[in-house]
């Protein structure tokens, strides 16, 4: 399965991309965040621990999501990226748009 | 899904100057839904009997899938009548990627230099900025349908 979610405790709905986020699979991952906000769920992780990579589809796909999540009143954040993913998000400067931190146990501190 | 990709592998017998290398070519549909398998086919025959960092890894698989998604989508607009081919040249120093589709092609020079997305909550536009930013070398063919990846092993 490539996309996963569970809700925290904290009412936090943990996503976990396992393997790729692609021009191929990422309206799966948009189709997810949607159905859980139409469920009322607002506070949304995205973790990167088990992703290979990520195209510039992906990229598009969470900056869609990012969108969607704020017009509803809510968050979200991302974690688990390693280095060549991280270099991807700086070298499009979208690391200034999205909240990222090293592991979901700090992100899920910062709600 | 099983992807009916056509894999012909072919070692040159002429040897380069930086060692034994291997010609590898695969075709496939024009259905982003191959672009995965296609290029974890590439990466496994380029990466064979090399010792290749992560970051080599990745350069490759981000790059390919673009040159992929751009051909499939832009190049044949995903005609399922049309085809993307792939050759790959792995040598010792470098890895040679051409992408070819059966559109008629592109002028790289009208798009940016940078290819950078003017505005960060875009969210298309970051495609060639990825494979500029990611590859050593990139180079096109005069029609605009073909492109060439170069990755260094050891930039």
């Amino acid at each position: 399965m490539e996309f996963s979610a569970t809700n925290h405790e904290s009412g936090v709905v943990v996503v976990r991309v396992e393997g790729q986020l692609i021009v191929g699979n990422r309206q799966e991952l948009k189709a997810l965040i949607q159905d859980a906000l139409d469920e009322g769920k607002r506070r949304f992780l995205i973790d990167f621990m088990n992703t290979g990579y990520i195209d510039s589809s992906g990229l598009g796909a969470l900056v869609s999501i990012s969108k969607k999540i704020r017009d509803q009143g809510g968050k979200l954040r991302l974690a688990g990226l390693n280095e060549d993913l991280r270099s991807l998000f700086e070298l499009t400067k979208l690391d200034t748009l999205f909240a990222i931190d090293a592991s979901t146990d700090q992100a899920l501190a910062m709600f | 899904m099983t992807a009916p990709l056509k894999l012909c592998v072919r070692r040159t017998d002429v040897p380069t100057p930086s060692g034994p290398a291997v010609e590898v070519s695969v075709a496939l549909p024009s259905d982003v839904r191959f672009i995965e398998e296609a290029v974890e086919l590439m990466a496994r025959h380029c990466f064979a009997g090399y010792r290749a960092s992560s970051r080599l890894r990745f350069r490759l698989q981000v790059t390919l899938s673009e040159a992929l998604a751009n051909a499939i989508i832009c190049g044949n607009g995903q005609d399922p009548e049309k085809q993307v081919t792939i050759r790959a040249h792995s040598a010792a120093d470098e890895i040679e990627l051409v992408v070819t589709d059966e559109g008629f092609g592109f002028d790289p020079d009208r798009v940016a230099t940078s290819g950078a997305v003017t505005e960060v909550e875009s969210q298309c536009g970051r495609g060639l900025f990825l494979i500029r930013h990611l590859a050593d070398r990139v180079a096109y063919n005069a029609e605009g349908n073909s492109i060439c990846i170069t990755l260094a092993r050891h930039p």
